[in-house]
């Protein structure tokens, strides 16, 4: 097992809270939409009706999912003017914010696949089954494929992500089997599988928010100690490293790769405060060039 | 394959050499059949799932099932707002296509709300939106399933789903028969007229016995087809204004196969004398530019012909 805690260093520099302010506003966003959407169910107060795939804010704010829209347009349904609505503004929200935000503050199966995640570390599970994290895009496009070729919302019915969500509103069934199948795969056949190499949602917002302005910055990437951390703790890990050593390769300090959720893990488990959240603009590719030089090419 | 996020792991082909170009070959193969087994694995399911089963009914407004499938994104809003609560969200366990809404008659029939709430709160418009007048709504056909079960079937006057049903005297009419059982009653059998039957489901929820005689199903199930080259001649004479076409035409003169022998003045024959060739073409028949009636003149060379043939 491991003796030291990932983030053991940043509680240390920063004290506890400072070392889990993201995480807990990304927990706090994600269980109170899941509160607004039960308030209605559960206590008849009808602040938003529906779900993730679509729902109605105070009786006038439309929000749909552009994915399963997208969907549905290529079944060949054109939705009505609320679903469309709908669409445009959850996609321009994405757009700014970052794509995958979604996943690290919003859908509940990542509170399901974060805790096996979790679980995988304390308990020691090592080993996992090698699948190629592009995997995901290669199901995307299937899922739009077979939505075009049956003319009905393939994906839907096996969803998993819209089946706990419309599960915990309106009556879960077997759905809670498929979310524990995903918890048991995440937690003892594939180290962070679903989300990070096989959900097609996921994919899809990361090509939504590939060019989002809203971005994480290595910025002082010249403190890098090297303890790595956020290599740990970052749930797509490859996204890191251009950014964090790509100083002296002139890549700029800014993760630019679409499936960075946003999550901001890394922020809080740095002890030198490397990470920031910024915009992609602000990415000179001379930052921190002259201190790491050295390290970087080397350590590389 | 646009891979947003792809690092030096996976690398283009062209920058790999040897055992490492084999792998990542091996592994895009590899990515691709399992995909494409998921891709055929859900396609089959897809199909399965059109396949509806006859108890579940669609709210006011769904269209045919393949349509349904590919507009309705099961966002439930049509559920949350019907004020009779019947509607639900189809479970993974359950045999309606997952997460799409549905109502079970003998439960919970539809209501026929004026307004269609459910329609207005549909935010994809796979609850048509132009379907204004509920009455115009058709969810599915009634059927009187069973006829050993249904009390007017068995000669006495019970009557429920006529009464309960929201067109009354449209969609289910009493029909006379007389009672042969007795010999002196009348049977007053219910019976569903499709045009005006909307597929609430009253009547399947009204109805007494234990199991419903009358029971809802998908018009696909519930209706047959007639076939379109079939004309009622009663209903083409009102159609004409009240003079039957058939006598107006004249009628086809069909062949009539007659005990050989014997004659029947004015009939086209084609069994009787001067006889068809027998031998196909090629063998000593020859077809005929002017048609069969040359073929009956004695006088032509072919006329000759054959009946030398056939006096052999
Ligand atoms: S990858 Fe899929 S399941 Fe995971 S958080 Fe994103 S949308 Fe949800
Ligand atoms: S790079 Fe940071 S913000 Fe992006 S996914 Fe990893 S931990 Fe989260
Ligand atoms: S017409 Fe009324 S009762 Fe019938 S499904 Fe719609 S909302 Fe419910
Ligand atoms: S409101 Fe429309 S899109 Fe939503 S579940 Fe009902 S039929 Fe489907």
């Amino acid at each position: 097992m491991n003796n030291k805690r990932i983030g053991a260093e940043a509680v240390a520099a920063k004290g506890w809270l400072a070392a889990h302010r993201w995480l807990l506003a990304r927990r706090a966003s994600q269980l109170s939409l899941l509160a607004l959407f039960l308030l209605g169910p559960l206590a008849g107060l009808w602040i938003v009706k529906g779900n993730l795939a679509y729902s109605l804010t105070l009786e006038t704010l439309p929000l749909s999912d552009p994915y399963v829209v997208l969907q549905a347009l290529v079944a060949g349904h054109v939705p009505a003017r609320l679903g469309l609505i709908g669409a445009l503004i959850v996609t321009v929200f994405y757009f700014l914010v970052g794509g995958r935000a979604y996943c690290a503050w919003v859908c509940p199966v990542n509170l399901v696949t974060d805790f096996a995640g979790w679980l995988r570390l304390r308990l020691g599970i090592k080993g996992s089954a090698h699948v190629s994290r592009s995997s995901r895009y290669a199901i995307l496009a299937m899922t739009l494929l077979l939505a075009g070729l049956s003319g009905t919302i393939a994906w839907e019915l096996v969803n998993p992500v819209s089946m706990l969500h419309r599960g915990l509103l309106f009556g879960l069934g077997a759905a809670s089997a498929v979310v524990l199948a995903v918890f048991a795969f995440d937690l003892f056949v594939m180290s962070r599988g679903w989300c990070g190499h096989l959900c097609p949602v996921g994919a899809f917002y990361s090509v939504l928010g590939k060019w989002s302005p809203l971005r994480i910055s290595a910025s002082k990437r010249a403190a890098c100690n090297d303890c790595m951390d956020c290599f740990e703790v970052c749930p797509e890990p490859q996204v890191i490293r251009p950014a964090l050593k790509g100083a002296g390769k002139g890549i700029g300090p800014v993760i630019l790769a679409a499936n960075c959720t946003n999550c901001g893990r890394c922020i809080d488990v740095c002890s030198k405060d490397v990470f920031t959240f910024d915009l992609r603009y602000k990415n000179p590719p001379d930052n921190g060039a002259q201190i790491t030089r050295h390290a970087a090419t080397r350590g590389n | 394959m646009p891979t947003p996020g792809t690092t030096a792991s996976q690398a283009t082909p062209r920058a790999l050499k040897g055992p490492a170009r084999r792998q990542f070959v091996l592994d895009s193969a590899r990515l691709l059949c399992g995909v494409g087994l998921l891709g055929l694995g859900l396609a089959a399911y897809t199909k399965q799932a059109k396949a509806r089963p006859p108890l579940a009914i669609r709210p006011p407004g769904a269209g045919a099932e393949g349509d349904f499938l590919g507009a309705c994104i099961r966002c439930g809003m049509c559920v949350r707002d019907c004020p009779y609560s019947i509607l639900d969200l189809a479970r993974p366990e359950s045999p309606v296509a997952t997460g799409t809404p549905y109502f079970t008659a003998r439960s919970g029939p539809c209501e026929m709300c004026e307004d269609i709430p459910c329609i207005k709160a549909c935010p994809t418009g796979a609850l048509d939106h132009a379907l204004t007048d509920i009455n115009q709504s058709r969810m599915g056909l009634a059927v009187l399933s069973d006829q050993e079960t249904c009390l007017n079937f068995l000669g006495m006057r019970c009557d429920v789903c006529y009464r309960v049903c929201p067109v009354i005297d449209k969609a289910i009419t009493l029909d006379l028969r007389p009672n042969t059982r007795t010999g002196r009653h009348t049977m007053f059998i219910p019976t569903v007229h499709s045009e005006h039957c909307t597929g609430c489901g009253k009547c399947e929820n009204a109805c007494v016995t234990d199991e419903a005689s009358i029971r809802v199903l998908p018009a696909k199930l519930a209706k047959g087809a007639l076939g379109e080259h079939y004309r009622l001649g009663w209903e083409e004479k009102t159609k004409a204004g009240g003079h039957s076409l058939v006598e107006d035409q004249g009628l086809v003169d069909l062949p009539d196969r007659l005990p050989e022998g014997v004659k029947l003045e004015g009939h086209f024959d084609p069994g009787s004398s001067p006889p068809l060739p027998s031998l196909p073409p090629g063998l000593g028949g020859e077809p005929t530019a002017q048609g069969d009636s040359a073929l009956r003149k004695p006088g032509t060379e072919q006329g000759k012909r054959l009946s030398s043939k056939d006096a052999r």
